[in-house]
């Protein structure tokens, strides 16, 4: 592991660290002791060759696998592990590798569930759809039409997103993480399966998503190129250990990297 | 007239989410409407209203009941004509306890019981889901029935050990017992089952039909957008036996006038299921078209060829009634997995763009 | 505290006393477990091959059973109708694989196991249409199944067995039997394997998917007519069999939908459970708890270990 490097004191403060983190699955072993932070306003990636626990992180991350070691402070408050909810709660929003959409609903509808977390109209209220339960209805399509704007996907607004090319169907994902108005977005691979001119529209999305609104995102990606070029700072696993942190630059003529992606022997 | 939306502009959210957004949509409700409450009881005999329509109103009512919860939500329950009996065994002690309350208000009130019942024993979709849950819901579904016979108490000490429904008035006018005509019956079904529909509407298309239809889809994307699982599949689980509840309590007291705990029995919990099924999982109007199909066929196959002068046996009506519903399930699966609301959905969209093709 | 004494203490101290009685209770128990097992066992062949969960299996017993009894009656000698319904249920595995499977291959679950209800009714509604819906004897004798009981007398009392119960208890292990090693040695058992782990993979590695269906479901029928042969003598032949099939599902949350060892050993603790339950502790209830007994059972041990007996911890995957 390297010192840190200098450039860190010009990044914002700690949002989520992870420390220590050790998980296994009866015996098999996905992550062991790993630790690094996420701060505010960046764009952090995650990567490592095929099942170096990266997706395990962010599971991790968003309390969706409960580790066996290890501490997680989250906006200040330390924790052994994330519950789901209180994950969403906290302002966690998360996209998947491969795609965890709900098929049988419209885009419109996928990306307004997003925004459960924000709607509180009462049960007697929705039976009537009427009044409050209405008025917030149309508050929050106000809100989802923005989403909808942003991201280019207008003309899908009413189409079931089983149906949808995959290209879109990972934009309509991204699309109610962002319903959430997260304050990190997890990323698990937003260009795994995309062709060059979606992959641009996609790393697009991703800067002004992180300009504009000012989210902290961690993405996991293989495409090397987009790593470089998108991300502030870079953690690096391997077999379920990190073997590199910090900026791409210094990422890149790491050795331990090199040897883990070329296989390097000696 | 054209069913066409071209023209139909929305210029705010409000009417762009509504439940029927474009205008011939609404005209037809309103036609259905008016033949249904003008039209029907105008021209209907007591064989129309009593032995079609009444129960058709009712099984629409419980296929809704479980398509909450199985279309919606995406948990399958086996145990639809327990939760029914729950309601009607309800309603039937509260009016004996109660019996100067207006019958409607019991038979609604009824169905709050059978939503306890309900959320009881949803109480192991914490854990389980599924198939796995499919047998929980079973569990439901005997232990009830055994309830319904074992326990004198439910069905007032009766001989028979059957409910009998009392002579209930309102206003004067007989609702329930032998009294009571068919006519106030069907309007009495109607228009609550006309209410409780709309109000399914309201709930589907809002924050708690989407809460429903995202965990049906994928629980655990839901669950990492912030919806609290148990909570929602409880919520489900209360809704639909309320729905169910108010079904089997009119089955009773609005249409057959008394019975037993055998029409509450696991039969009825897989006619529902299929109703459900055939008109399609997860929308409300196949929750009708279900219930058309699968209660009118059997009546069709004993009077059509018996009109054309074929006779047939009543019991061959009625073995020909499940090889043809059972060879119509898979077919519809084959054909439209979404069943006949979907077919129904594809209809529109031809008209809508006719005569053109695309 | 007399109700916890009679729920707690008395039907124990009513084991020790009764030995002969526990052992018939455990007897019947065992022999009623093993055909609930058999069921099961047809879900589990069909569910590990072709991931369908075959609601109509119990259907497939009554109406095995009623094939045969109904050729019978018929004038076809019992051999020659035994002989004619394994062929009616090879017949019925090509239609459902030709009209059922094949066409809803890659559908959800769910819909295949809403499609196996289907195929429920259409048996339920054929059975009757063509073999009538009285319930029947099962010819017994003329299968030369032995019938009458043995007294058995051990130093606690006597237990009487049906020889017919022997029988079943017998053909039943013989069958698992049978299909265990065809599982295990045989290239087709091989083939069945693979398709149950993954279908796709198999598919590319040149096994036939339809083949393999064919022989599962007529495999399932085989089964289901033996249970049906079995129960109806111990009984009779008619559709109320079909809700006591449902009992398989218990079972199969018992032992895990795809364990051939789980559907046995689940069988065996339902049937004697719920004899135990009903002898010692439902009159208490009134009686008839045998009803739901079994599916509270399974509710109850679904709580504490979701995956089964022998299922493995479910670790689920996003």
């Amino acid at each position: 592991m390297r010192a840190p490097s200098s450039n860190e004191t010009a990044l914002g403060e700690v949002l989520l660290a992870v420390e220590e983190v050790s998980l296994s699955f009866g015996g098999v072993r996905a992550l062991t002791g790993v630790s690094f932070d996420i701060r505010k306003g960046e764009i952090r990636a995650i990567i490592g060759p095929n099942g170096a626990g990266k997706t395990s992180m962010l599971n991790v991350v968003n309390g969706f696998y409960q580790p066996q070691s290890g501490r997680i402070t989250f906006k200040g408050n330390v924790r052994n592990s994330m519950r789901p909810y209180a994950a969403a709660r906290g302002g966690i929003a998360r996209t998947f590798q491969n795609l965890a959409l709900f098929r049988g609903m419209t885009t419109l509808d996928n990306i307004l569930a997003g925004r459960a977390l924000k709607m509180h109209r009462g049960f007697f209220w929705q039976l009537l759809r009427y009044g409050p339960a209405l008025q917030e209805e149309v508050e929050h399509r106000r809100r989802v039409e923005e989403i909808i704007d942003f991201l280019e996907i207008a003309a899908i607004r009413k189409v079931q997103v089983g149906r949808l090319p995959y290209g879109l169907q990972k934009r309509v994902e991204l699309g109610r993480a962002l319903a959430m108005e997260p304050d990190l977005l997890l990323l698990d691979e937003p260009m795994a399966g995309m062709n060059l001119e979606e992959k641009e529209d996609m790393s697009r999305f991703i800067i002004d998503v992180n300009q504009q609104y000012g989210t902290t995102i961690a993405l996991i990606e293989h495409d090397m190129g987009v790593v470089m070029d998108l991300s502030d700072r870079v953690v690096v696993l391997d077999y379920g250990r990190k073997i590199a942190d910090g900026t791409p630059d210094e990422v890149k003529r790491d050795k331990d990297v090199i040897r883990a992606y070329l296989g390097e022997t000696h | 007239m054209l069913y066409r939306e071209v023209g139909q502009y929305k210029s705010n959210y409000a009417a762009d989410m509504a439940v029927f957004p474009i205008l011939q949509d609404r005209i037809g409700i309103a036609v259905i409407l008016v033949i249904a409450y003008v039209v029907f009881p105008l021209i209907g005999n007591d064989f129309l209203l009593n032995t079609i329509l009444i129960p058709f109103l009712i099984f629409s009512l419980a296929a809704i009941g479980l398509n909450l919860l199985t279309g919606y939500t995406g948990l399958l329950s086996l145990g639809t004509g327990a939760f029914m009996g729950v309601g009607a065994y309800a309603c039937l002690k509260l009016t004996t306890i109660f019996p100067h309350v207006n019958i409607l208000i019991w038979i609604l009130a009824s169905g709050f019981f059978s939503s306890a019942i309900g959320v009881l024993f949803g109480l192991p979709s914490l854990r389980i889901k599924g198939f796995y849950l499919a047998v929980a819901t079973l569990a439901a579904q005997f232990f009830l029935e055994w309830c319904f016979i074992r326990i004198p108490w439910l069905y007032n000490y009766s001989v028979s050990g059957a409910i009998e429904v009392p002579l209930r008035t309102f206003m004067g006018i007989p609702m329930t017992g032998p009294t009571a005509t068919s006519l106030t019956r069907y309007l009495a079904v109607l228009t609550i089952v006309v209410a409780m529909t709309w109000v399914a509407s309201n709930i589907v298309h809002g924050r708690i039909g989407r809460m429903w239809m995202s965990v049906r889809d994928m629980d655990l994307a839901a669950e990492l957008i912030g919806i609290r699982l148990f909570r929602t599949k409880l919520l489900a689980f209360a809704v639909s036996s309320f729905y169910c509840g108010v079904a089997g309590a009119m089955m009773v007291f609005l249409w057959y006038g008394g019975a037993e705990a055998e029409v509450f029995a696991i039969d009825q919990s897989f006619l529902i299921l299929f109703m459900v099924i055939i008109g399609g999982l997860g929308t409300l109007i196949g929750s009708f078209f279900g219930s058309a199909l699968i209660y009118i066929l059997p009546i069709a196959l004993r009077l059509i060829p018996a009109n054309f002068g074929i006779p047939i046996r009543p019991a061959a009506a009625e073995q020909l009634t499940f090889v043809i519903v059972g060879a119509l399930i898979i077919v519809f699966l084959v054909v439209e997995p979404n069943g006949l609301a979907r077919l129904w959905q594809i209809g529109k969209q031809k008209l809508r763009v006719w005569p053109f093709p695309y | 505290m007399h109700i916890l004494y009679l729920i707690f203490v008395d039907p124990f101290v009513q084991m020790v006393h009764a030995p002969d009685l526990l052992m018939q209770t455990l007897w019947d128990g065992l022999v009623g477990g093993v055909l609930y097992a058999l069921i099961a066992l047809g879900f589990v062949l069909i569910f590990k091959a072709s991931g369908v969960f075959n609601f109509a299996q119990g259907i497939m017993v009554v109406f095995a059973a009623l094939t045969l009894v109904g050729l019978h009656e018929h004038g076809v000698p019992a051999f020659v109708a035994l002989g004619l319904t394994i062929l009616v249920m090879l017949v019925l595995a090509f239609g459902v694989e030709r009209l059922m499977l094949r066409p809803l291959v890659n559908q959800s679950e769910i819909i295949l196991f809403m499609a196996t209800f289907g195929l429920t009714y259409f048996l339920i509604g054929f059975g009757q249409l063509v073999f009538g819906g009285n319930p029947k004897v099962m010819i017994a004798d003329d299968l030369y199944l032995p019938s009458g009981a043995i007294e058995w007398k051990g130093h606690f009392g006597f237990v009487s067995l049906q020889k017919i119960d022997i029988a079943a208890v017998v053909i039943a292990s013989i069958m698992v039997a049978v299909l265990a090693v065809f599982f295990q040695r045989t290239r087709i058992g091989r083939a069945l394997r693979a398709v149950a782990d993954s279908h796709q993979a198999a598919l590319s590695v040149g096994i036939s998917l339809e083949q393999i269906w064919v022989i599962v479901w007529f495999a399932a029928g085989v089964v289901a007519l033996t249970t049906g042969i079995m129960w109806g003598a111990r009984s009779e032949v008619s559709f109320s069999l079909q809700i006591i099939a449902l009992k398989a599902l218990p079972v199969l949350i018992l032992g895990g939908f795809t364990s051939i060892p789980g559907a046995i050993v689940g069988g065996l603790i339902i049937g004697i459970g719920e004899k135990l339950g009903e002898f010692y502790w439902g009159p208490l209830l009134g009686g008839g708890i045998e009803n739901w007994l079994a599916y509270v059972i399974a509710l109850g041990f679904l709580i504490f270990r979701p995956q089964g007996l022998f299922g493995e911890k479910i670790i689920e995957r996003i």
